[in-house]
């Protein structure tokens, strides 16, 4: 084996590991409920992100350097409309949701 | 006649880059599908219309035992993607069929969940909560079905044409998939299954 797929493979356990981390901190947290209230919404969504960009950094090889320009364009295209999208509707339904109370 | 070897390999390497960065295209679509599926549960999630509610219906051990095999089996595919570009065929088709195993786990583990929740009286018709549910956790699940489609047939192309440019342009853009029906499952564990325990 040579030394860039020896490394090649580090970056895959690496990731995993980190990956099972950040699942166990949110999973552990809901299971014995040490945590309640606002706070476990917060750890959820922050090991939840972490995770996403864990995955996309040590999984799919995402990096400034080596990735297209375009790939990176549209992951931050696609992150945008996410941000629009999802935001957009939570706020408009929600608000909805309170006015019909 | 090197020349124009060299130039048909160049032309080669220039349409399966085309074709991985349409793929990247695709798969950012997909995750606007996602988001919106996400969206609509998120919103109707509370309307349960007397039915059985989240924290009735999910167990958390289950889930964990889903995401334990969708997380192992994108290291294994990791070790696919590795054993191909050292060029060991045999080894690639050992990984894929490894997770391929771990794939088919995930899938007989939701079909489990679905039908326990349904013979429970919990179908998708019963509330606006559970039609969100089966329609984003159907989704995701039919996603992984395609993907093991997909891994059955770049075992067959690995094992009938070897590891040629376009096998491997192929299975790296199924592993791009792969990895990222894991990304989306981080939504679904993060979005519904662990707030609805709560």
């Amino acid at each position: 084996m040579t030394h860039s797929e020896e490394r090649v493979q580090t970056t895959y356990l690496t990731g995993f590991a980190l990956a099972v981390v950040l699942t166990a901190i949110p999973f552990v947290l809901v299971w014995t409920g040490w945590l309640t209230g606002p706070a476990v919404y917060v750890v959820i969504a922050a090991a939840a992100v972490i995770q996403v960009l864990v995955h996309l950094v040590f999984f799919l090889h995402i990096n400034l350097k080596s990735t297209p320009g375009e790939n990176l364009f549209f992951l931050c295209f696609a992150a945008v409309l996410l941000f629009i999208m999802v935001g957009g509707s939570l706020w408009i339904m929600f608000d909805l949701h309170h006015r019909m109370m | 006649m090197a020349d124009t070897i060299s130039i048909l390999e160049e032309e080669e390497k220039k349409s399966l880059e085309s074709r991985e960065f349409g793929f990247w295209v695709y798969l950012m679509s997909d995750a606007v599908i996602f988001a919106l599926l996400f969206a609509t549960y998120v919103v109707l999630s509370n309307n349960s219309a007397a039915g059985p509610t989240a924290a009735q219906l999910f167990d958390l051990r289950h889930t964990a035992g889903e995401t334990a095999l969708l997380l192992i089996s994108s290291l294994t595919f990791g070790y696919a993607t590795i054993s191909m570009s050292q060029g060991h065929s045999g080894r690639t088709v050992q990984w894929l069929l490894v997770t391929l195993v771990l794939g088919l786990g995930f899938l007989v583990m939701e079909m489990m969940e679905f039908r326990g929740m349904i013979e429970k009286g919990a179908g998708p018709e019963t509330s606006g909560f559970l039609s969100a549910f089966f329609t984003l956790i159907g989704t995701h699940g039919l996603h992984v079905t395609m993907g093991a489609v997909g891994i059955c047939v770049m075992i067959g192309q690995v094992l009938t044409k070897g590891l040629t440019l376009p096998v491997r342009s192929r299975l790296m853009r199924l592993g791009l998939f792969w990895h990222f029906l894991d990304i989306v499952w981080i939504g679904i564990f993060s979005v519904v299954y662990l707030p609805g325990v709560m």
